[in-house]
């Protein structure tokens, strides 16, 4: 993937996070996508998040799969460790990463192709194995470096650039997510970076796997009139599951008269986040799905945290691994010596 | 009906020389029993083997199990059987038929033989095991289970096993049961005195014990393969169960609970990965990250990791992958062996890619080239593959004692501290090569300037992507190079000569045993050979030296296509002319007999 270095231009007035850092420390390579990309929003509000959760760009690593999506991890965190590997097994190349070490703050970008087709069994053995990180699908419904073919999101009767209509059934990310237990899932769309933003930072907050489907629209070949991933589609067909409360919003005594709910993470921060419909609970699987499919049935696209569950451990939790990386175990902690292979072969005589 | 031994074509003895098998009926409990025999005769200090010929399947199908003895070490496979335990109604026929002239055939006597099936030029042996189990135990799986030890309490008598041995083995394997081990020596003993009392013990072929058991231990490859993970410092371990890899995790696994739980504290973490493709993933995620990570598999696997491995070896990723090789193409037969992945391993995937293999011969090297296998995918940071089989994985084999030195340290290979990343005006991916071409790398979170961009795409040396042919062939040209230095870090061909010798025979792995016997058969025909035996590719130049110093070489391998000998022939430039091949690929481990046969055939030294 071609990569252009940015221009650094100063600019006197910028904010800076609890690390003194700028804005500018979380941005990469120029992108190479085409004007108006949905995926260049998601990487701008991946940058928005990381800065204002205030992660050492270096303590990043960026994984990525192939495709449009794919690349979109040079285009940020500059400063970190990017993995572009191969087509759909990017979940693969995170679990061996996080299995060496745990301490850095894992972002997996990838797309409807990679995840849902050649890599949709990866992704959801990744889910299985609860691995602590964030999972951002760049959702637009078509394969672009290829020249418009359906995805398998595509939904049944969604048309591509030429008129023909998608026969098959998609495939929701979330609801496959949330019925092989996912323990973090949601759905943004980047043509609302404001509502993306604390979606991807309470991912990046998650105890295991938080999976961000983002509907991310395609300029070239799935924007157009008769597409259910477009720009215009998902603004009129969007319902919030939740929305986003910003902190510094009064939360008063009894928050769930105001439907409130307070999703504590991992990390010890809390998230806070308003149910849209009445009564909306991001903790119930089963109503999740439920509320999921029922739109689906309506035509809408459900955004929002949909679901998250804080409880549940994960791999390295379930391992029972060491606090830091395995891979900076000292080796004479590892290999158990002459004297005891020598005992050991005993039991071979 | 009992036959009485009517014939006896050969009554010369035939101490601590000679081969059994035993036919069995697989999933009915004979495995205990024929293992238990042959560890009873490694203890008596006697050379052994056992091979274990199994079907793919968990119960019902026929199953085999080979037993040689022989004293002056040769304990590759043998064809020629001196006694048969036909334990299986189904293959009666066969079995009978394979027993050498002048042999035995141990039968269940509780029913006749059907007549047909009786030779005139061997000696049948009846017991009635089922009767003699079925009088003293109660449960019907009981008399089923036991009837194995009970084959074994004669062969114990026939062939004069060490009882003391026998004993204590019984002990070590139930004395923690009582129950089980009552009911076990009680079988044993039932087949004992009814052999002693009814036949005459023991027989020509028989045991006397040795020393050749000082500092041998008793191991297949798979479990020292393990403990080479182990004792290598792997952390990260992926895997898909396939036959016959599987035990080398299984090993790894409770070697990991044994050895690496401090207070509580795993020092590893195992993922039993979704495919192959997967398991490979995690290795080279793990790797990349800092880890000593492997994966255990074997050629279906191999096919499905292609792609990653291109893309490990482009992107210049350590990974250690051991292939248990199995009889293919596609599924092939999984629980038989052969050495038909060498030109699949030695260039997976797709564009132009090389790889660095080592070939382990026995459990022993199975150990030592696990270990060095680390090192070599650190050092020159690419994947390394180590293939062993079938035979050495999954049968016990007698090597020598295992040794470790604690003063090893693991190479890690070039990985630049913060120090020397900050001393760096700017840090290249693919910069900085050293005299073995081998470019620095840094670990991610490890210090900040370090970051770089892993990517499969055309890259320039700095890692950077790009589509100019200049600066993409000055990665590829550095990859060949670095290919070719790792040769002479690879342990070396190890080499058997002998005095006239104008013909070289050349053999890989589990083709040891088998290639050094025949030499010395080829030897005692006038037919003197050199033997070398290759144990890692790329081949340094020693391999070629020693083709060039013969006029007639024979490749020995266990595939139909000859691939060792195209491997020679493309890498090290050889004149085709030279090398004739000696295949057997029929999926049984190989034997002395059929590389003396095809050697003697080829030379026309009838």
């Amino acid at each position: 993937m071609p990569s252009i270095v940015k221009p650094l231009i100063p600019l006197a007035t910028l904010p800076r996070n609890d690390l003194g850092l700028t804005p500018r420390n979380y941005e990469g390579a120029m992108s190479t996508l085409c004007a108006g990309c949905g995926h260049d929003s998601v990487t701008a509000a991946l940058m928005q998040a990381l800065f204002e959760l205030s992660i050492p760009p270096y303590k990043v690593a960026k994984l990525s799969g192939i495709g449009c999506s794919s690349k979109t991890t040079a285009y940020f965190a500059g400063e970190a460790h990017g993995f572009n590997s191969v087509h759909g097994r990017m979940p693969t190349i995170a679990t061996g990463a996080i299995a060496a070490n745990r301490e850095l703050h894992y972002v997996g970008v990838s797309g409807d192709g990679d995840s849902l087709s050649i890599g949709l069994g990866h992704l959801a053995h990744a889910v299985r194995r609860n691995i602590r990180m964030l999972y951002v699908i760049d959702n637009n419904g078509v394969y672009g470096l290829t020249k418009g073919q359906f995805s398998a999101s595509a939904d049944i009767g969604s048309t591509s650039k030429k008129g023909e209509a998608n026969a098959f059934a998609p495939i929701d990310p979330l609801m496959l997510a949330l019925s092989i237990g996912a323990t973090f899932v949601a759905r943004g769309f980047s043509g609302d970076k404001e509502r993306l933003v604390p979606i991807l930072k309470a991912g990046l907050s998650h105890r295991g796997l938080a999976l961000v489907d983002v509907i991310s629209p395609c300029v070239q070949f799935n924007d157009h009139e008769g597409s259910t991933k477009s720009y215009l589609f998902v603004r009129e067909h969007e319902v919030s599951a939740t929305d986003f409360v910003e902190p510094r919003e009064t939360i008063v005594a009894h928050v769930p008269d105001q439907g409130v709910l307070a999703v504590p993470m991992h990390d010890g921060s809390q998230m806070h986040f308003r149910a849209v419909p009445a009564g909306y609970d991001p903790t119930d699987r089963a109503a999740a799905m439920h509320y999921l499919q029922d739109r689906h049935a309506q035509g809408e696209v459900v955004t929002g945290l949909v679901y998250a569950d804080e409880g549940v451990p994960d791999l390295h939790e379930l391992s029972g691994t060491p606090e830091g990386p395995l891979a900076a175990v000292p080796f004479d902690r590892l290999c158990p010596g002459a004297d005891e292979l020598a005992r050991l072969q005993d039991s071979f005589r | 009906m009992t036959l009485k031994a009517v014939v006896r074509t050969e009554t010369r003895a035939r101490v601590n020389d000679f081969a059994i098998k035993l036919a069995n009926v697989n999933g009915t409990g004979s495995a205990s029993a024929n293992s238990l025999l042959m560890k009873a005769i490694f203890r008596m200090g006697i050379p052994v083997s056992g091979k274990n010929l199994f079907p793919s399947n968990i119960q019902g199908l026929p199953t085999w199990y080979e037993i040689r003895v022989n004293k002056d070490g040769h304990t590759s496979r043998a064809l020629d059987y001196d006694l048969m335990v036909t334990m299986n109604a189904q293959t009666y026929a066969a079995d009978i038929a394979e027993v050498r002239s002048g042999g035995y055939v141990l039968y269940d006597s509780t029913w006749p033989l059907p007549s047909e099936l009786l030779r005139t030029d061997v000696t049948f042996l009846g017991v009635p095991l089922a009767e003699l189990c079925a009088q003293q135990f109660e449960r019907p799986r009981d008399r089923l289970l036991l009837k194995n030890i009970c084959y074994a309490g004669a062969l114990v008598a026939l062939l004069g096993v060490d009882r003391d041995v026998i004993a204590t083995l019984l002990e070590e394997t139930f004395g923690g049961k009582p129950k089980l081990r009552d009911a076990n020596q009680l079988a044993l003993k039932l087949g004992f005195d009814y052999a002693s009392e009814q036949l005459t013990c023991p027989l020509p072929i028989h045991l006397e014990p040795m020393d050749a058991k000082e500092g041998n231990i008793l191991i297949d490859g798979n479990t020292a393969t393990a403990l080479g993970c182990l004792y290598a410092g792997a952390t990260v371990a992926a895997w898909y169960p396939i036959t016959p890899s599987t035990s080398v995790m299984d090993n790894f696994a409770s070697l990991c609970r044994r050895y690496r739980v401090h207070d509580g504290v795993h020092d590893y973490l195992i993922v039993q990965a979704e495919d192959e493709l997967a398991a490979l993933g995690m290795v080279v995620g793990a790797s990349w990250n800092g880890a000593r990570a492997f994966t255990a598999t074997s050629g279906p696997g191999i096919s499905l990791m292609n792609e990653l491995l291109g893309f490990a070896y482009y992107a210049e990723i350590p990974a250690v992958i051991v292939n248990v090789q199995r009889t293919g193409p596609s599924t092939g037969m999984p629980t038989r062996t052969q050495q038909a992945d060498l030109l699949l391993c030695a260039y997976a995937s797709h564009g132009d890619t090389k790889h660095v293999l080592l070939f382990p011969a026995n459990p022993a090297e199975c150990f030592d080239f696990a270990v060095k296998a680390f090192d070599l995918a650190e050092r020159f940071q690419t994947p390394v593959l180590m293939l062993s089989d079938l035979d050495i994985g999954m049968n016990d084999w007698v090597v020598p004692q295992l040794a470790w030195d604690d003063a090893f340290l693991p190479d890690r290979g070039r990985v630049l501290t913060a120090e020397e990343l900050h001393a760096l005006p700017r840090f290249n991916r693919y910069e900085d090569e050293d005299a073995e071409f081998v470019t620095p790398r840094t670990l991610p979170g490890a210090a900040p300037g370090g970051a770089y961009f892993v990517r499969g795409s055309g890259h320039d040396k700095r890692g950077a992507y790009t589509e100019v042919p200049d600066k993409y062939q000055e990665v590829v040209d550095r990859l060949a190079h670095k290919h070719t230095a790792a040769a002479l870090h690879l342990p070396a061909p190890v080499l058997h000569r002998r005095e006239g010798a104008r013909i070289g025979v050349v053999c890989i792995g589990s083709g040891d045993l088998a290639v050094r016997e025949a030499a010395e058969l080829l030897a005692a025909r006038d037919l003197p050979v050199d033997v070398m035996r290759v144990r890692g590719f790329p081949f340094p130049p020693s391999v070629r030296a020693f083709l060039d110093e013969h006029e007639i070489l024979f490749v020995v391998e266990q595939n139909r296509d000859a691939q060792l000998r195209s491997l020679l022939v493309l890498e090290t430039g050889v004149s085709t002319a030279r090398l004739h091949s000696v295949l057997v690929y029929g999926g049984f481990p190989l034997s002395a007999q059929q590389v003396v046969d095809s050697i003697v055939t080829q030379t026309g030294s009838e």
